[in-house]
């Protein structure tokens, strides 16, 4: 028992400590330019004085923080919902396979930078737009990682279960389902980093509370600061969803994580 | 000729290719009687998996009919269970729910198809695994898991395509020896694909060697060596024999008799 819990320790260790080693080394090298070329900190602040600041409107950021992590869960539910079911309609039906494919693709050229501002037109400051725009960024990786899943199922395994007699219905759920799931929660870590960032961008073109809005007035303001304090607590939402995938798929798909362990 | 378990008439079956059509079964034909253990053999290539699939209901033959127990079977997938060369054992499940598939496919309740499967891990020597997941199995125990799987759907006819192609040569023995034990206990009815000579004399009661495409029934060989066989029986000088005439069958010669 004890031996495998210490080689997990050392592996996830292994894993965290080079990135941290980079960071630190990058930390200390700004923090020494900041204060031996006394640049204004309205330009650039020093890492120490981000992190100072940050703390002390900590309550500000907190209370912009948590109407993003809403956005970014309804957002990403619908983004969820939106590309199961194309997926699988789509598996299903090689006309629509036809029709949609080059949909999709169309969707990912659509410059999200000039059309964040006209939902905002449209659709006005509340959750809509929002929801729309985290949907258009994280459906696509999504929705292509289940088409595929589904494809990638082998030919063989499909004369398997119709040699049993199964119907498509049957084929779909006994085999190209379960396998696909791999790949699904390979394309849900790609979804999640953007869906954050999607919520910050939309808030950013323009809405009421959140941490985009929070970063566009305290840049308008000068507070450099802020606006990289909030840039830090994005990237730890980040990290925290991503995190929160692989707690997800240790769970749906044990199986598969053991196996690429061994 | 006695009793028929599955009658396999004159069947044809062409692809249609870039480069025109191309014929692979050129009217095939051959009985199987009930219990009766049929191996095929034939050239790579000569369609041996084609007149699988025809038989199992995979692929409709242009023409000809596989009939099952007097009734026309062409086309349908029911009265066989089918055994690939890959065990296609799947991760997510564990090795009792794999071998349940093909049950709860029918419509089976869970519950009576792991009572079904679970009353032949004890012969397949699988006992204690029932819950293990496929990839903790060695190769052997897959293929015998995968064997369980087809042969608890209690279909007329099992059709095995190579089963043990995918074995060291060691465990292919090893396996070999265990399913000439293990079906004396059973009443299968068994049509397999093989490219290994040795393999079709020691399991077999019949072996049909295929011509190159597009193919037919080149030879109909009755293996006259009493049951159960142990490995011993290579040594028996009918055994050479037997595999010498199956070896010139299959170059394209004819036994002189």
């Amino acid at each position: 028992m004890s031996a495998p819990t210490r080689g997990r320790a050392r592996r996830t260790l292994s894993a965290v400590v080079p990135p941290l080693v980079l960071v630190v080394v990058g930390l200390v090298v700004w923090q020494w330019a900041v204060t031996s070329t006394g640049v204004r900190p309205q330009v650039l602040p020093s890492p120490l004085r981000v992190v100072e600041q940050g703390w002390r409107n900590r309550e500000l950021i907190w209370t912009h923080t948590v109407p993003t992590l809403q956005v970014t869960a309804i957002g990403f539910a619908c983004s969820l919902a939106l590309s199961w079911a194309l997926a699988i309609a789509v598996d299903f039906s090689r006309w629509l396979r036809r029709a949609l494919t080059p949909l999709l693709v169309a969707s990912q050229t659509i410059p999200i930078i000039v059309i964040a501002p006209l939902l905002i037109i449209w659709f006005g400051f509340g959750l809509l737009p929002k929801v729309l725009v985290i949907a258009l960024v994280t459906f696509f990786p999504i929705a292509i990682g289940l088409i595929e899943g589904f494809a990638a199922t082998d030919r063989k395994a499909t004369d398997l279960l119709r040699s049993m007699g199964a119907s498509r219905w049957q084929r779909f759920r006994y085999v190209r389902l379960p396998g696909a799931l791999p790949s699904f929660f390979t394309a849900l870590r790609i979804g999640i980093t953007y869906a954050v960032t999607g919520a910050v961008f939309a808030e950013y073109a323009g809405a009421k509370e959140g941490l985009g809005i929070f970063m566009s007035l305290q840049k308008n303001s000068f507070r450099t600061d802020l606006v990289l304090a909030a840039v830090v607590v994005t990237a730890l939402l980040s990290i925290g969803l991503f995190g929160v995938t692989h707690l997800v798929e240790r769970l749906v798909i044990p199986w598969h994580v053991k196996r690429r362990r061994g | 000729m006695g009793e028929v378990k599955l009658a396999v008439e004159d069947l044809h079956k062409s692809f249609r290719t870039d480069a025109g059509v191309l014929p692979v079964l050129d009217g095939v034909r051959f009985d199987v009687a009930p219990g009766e253990f049929v191996s095929v053999i034939g050239p790579s290539g000569c369609g041996k998996s084609t007149l699988f699939n025809a038989i199992a209901g995979l692929e409709r033959p242009d023409s000809g009919r596989v009939v099952v127990d007097g009734r026309d079977s062409t086309g349908r997938s029911d009265p066989f269970a089918y055994m690939p060369q890959q065990d296609l054992l799947f991760p997510w499940r564990t090795v009792l729910d794999n071998t349940t598939l093909g049950l709860e496919v029918a419509g089976v309740p869970r519950r009576a198809a792991r009572d079904r499967a679970r009353a032949l891990f004890g012969p397949f020597g699988l006992a204690g695994f029932e819950s293990a997941r496929p990839q903790e199995l060695s190769g052997g125990m897959r293929q015998r898991a995968a064997l369980l799987r087809t042969v608890v759907q209690d279909r007329a006819v099992l059709l095995l395509d190579e089963p043990f192609g995918a074995l060291d040569s060691l465990t292919r023995t090893d396996m070999q020896e265990w399913l000439e034990t293990v079906r004396t206990g059973f009443e299968w009815t068994v049509l397999m694909i093989t490219h290994d000579i040795r393999e079709a004399v020691l399991l077999s009661d019949r072996v049909l060697v295929l011509a190159p495409r597009p193919t037919r029934v080149h030879l109909d060989v009755v293996v006259d060596l009493p049951h159960p066989r142990g490995l011993g029986v290579i040594t028996d000088p009918r055994f050479a024999q037997l595999e010498d005439v199956l070896l010139n069958a299959l170059r394209g010669r004819r036994p002189e008799a």
